[in-house]
């Protein structure tokens, strides 16, 4: 497998009104590998996604995609984010259109690929996440776990060089949790390339090469899901996890 | 009621319906843009067409349509443009029903939440794909009901066309009634040919806004 560097981000800073949300983050993401964050509501994990992906500017610091700088500013960060796939807490699926029509809307306007040639591969991947019957409802005819499967086909058409997950299943009711996480386990061995934010442990645990624990803004520890979670380093991440245990 | 008088009459009222019916859509259709036009400045904040906007809508929503009419029919060829009663009251009917149009749009966009043109970033669409392809349907969708009320206020409008000189129903009930006295059957046909001119849209309104309010919930 192909082990260069895809993402790095190089001493970010964010602050909303003043208030620092991240400090001095540097992260590398190699291609295939799967990086999930983990860390307490607020420590500024979202917002590190969201930075990665132009949609918040940074004020200081570098963001890179395979060498092109990410930059809300520039005109190419529209090209960038088609190389970046995204998937919401809320699925942000568009209710007006069937999910047929959600899935092709990009790769047809953005990638300017043909009707028939997205949609067949819409409905290759409909078929993977096992929703194909559903394929001329609207959104709001779905469950939440099916929702958001709709939602990572629609990334994954793009054919994104990165996937960034936020939060996927934070919305879902817990019956709906597994058949999200299995489509992204069946993700990750396909050596997707991925950037996780979670608060499932046990799925943590399962998908991740490598585990960033993050808190106040800033990046506390990172290492292997078994370094992580059987030998702590630091005590913030010691109780952070004896909080997420029952 | 004399059903002779009724048939004689019939013609001259079917062609002031066309005229009005062809009058009133086309001026909602110009209200339409403007109404687009505006909702997308407002919403968006654009620096110095914003303030115009404002002043605009008020200055439209805040007048008759009758007045609004004189000055643009008795007006203009004083500045040197001449102006045809029919392009008067299209143009007239336009920009009434635009500063209404921009309201219900811009409150139609407002309800699109942020997070939903996020989506649409995030899957590589610019700024114009996102306003088309993402929020103008859903805008257009929350603000349909207001849309609806608004042609069908614009369809009643017309009837002070007939103070331009326009030959639309009101002018022809008039005028016939001025120049034979059969009011009541005069009367019946300018009722009967405003439901029919109406009552399409109402219908038309009402089915869109049950399926509006089943099919858009958001997520």
């Amino acid at each position: 497998m192909d082990k260069r560097e895809l993402l790095s981000a190089e001493h970010v800073y964010k602050y909303f009104d003043g208030t620092p949300i991240l400090q001095d983050i540097n992260l590398k993401i190699k291609s295939g590998e799967v990086v999930v964050i983990i860390g307490p509501s607020g420590c500024g994990k979202s917002t590190l996604l969201r930075c990665l992906n132009g949609l918040e500017k940074i004020a200081e610091g570098k963001i890179e995609l395979d060498g092109d700088m990410v930059d809300p500013a520039s005109k190419e960060i529209c090209r960038l984010r088609e190389r970046i796939g995204m998937v919401f807490q809320s699925y942000e699926l568009f209710p007006h259109k069937t999910i047929l029509d959600n899935i092709t809307l990009a790769p047809i306007k953005v990638q300017k690929r043909k009707r028939t040639e997205a949609e067949e591969e819409a409905l290759k991947l409909l078929e993977r996440i096992g929703l194909s019957a559903h394929k001329d409802k609207r959104p709001s005819q779905l469950s939440g776990g099916q929702k958001q499967r709709v939602a990572i086909a629609r990334a994954l058409i793009m054919h994104p060089e990165l996937l960034l997950l936020d939060e996927i299943t934070a919305a879902l009711d817990p019956e709906m949790v597994r058949e999200v996480l299995e489509v992204v386990l069946d993700l990750a061995k396909e050596g997707r390339t991925m950037l996780i934010v979670t608060h499932e442990m046990a799925f943590a645990r399962a998908v991740a090469d490598r585990i960033i624990f993050m808190d106040e803004g800033r990046i506390i520890e990172e290492g292997t899901p078994e370094r992580i979670f059987e030998a702590p380093e630091t005590e913030r991440l010691q109780r952070f996890l004896d909080n997420m245990s029952f | 009621m004399d059903t002779e008088a009724i048939r004689e009459y019939l013609p001259r009222f079917a062609e002031a319906f066309l005229l009005t019916v062809r009058i009133g859509w086309m001026g909602i259709g110009l209200s339409l843009v403007i109404g687009i036009a505006g909702a997308f400045i407002l919403h968006y904040r654009v620096p110095v067409l914003k303030g115009l906007t404002k002043g605009y809508i008020e200055l439209f929503r805040n007048t008759p349509l009758l007045v609004q009419l004189f000055f643009i029919y008795f007006g203009l060829p004083k500045l040197g443009v001449m102006i045809s009663p029919e392009v008067c009251g299209f143009v007239g009917l336009g920009l009434l029903g635009g500063s209404y149009m921009a309201e219900s749009f811009r409150s139609g966009l407002e309800a699109v939440p942020g997070i939903q043109s996020e989506s649409a970033l995030s899957l590589g669409m610019n700024r114009r794909q996102i306003f088309f392809y993402v929020v103008l349907p859903q805008a257009f969708a929350v603000s349909s009901p207001s849309v609806v009320a608004n042609v069908i206020f614009l369809l009643k409008e017309t009837s002070v066309f007939s103070a331009i000189s326009l030959m639309d129903l009101m002018f022809t009930a008039k005028d016939l009634i001025g120049l034979y006295y059969r009011t009541t059957e005069c009367l019946t046909l300018l009722v009967v040919f405003y439901v029919i001119m109406l009552l399409p849209v109402s219908i038309v309104g009402r089915v869109l806004e049950k399926k509006v309010r089943s099919g858009y919930s958001h997520g």
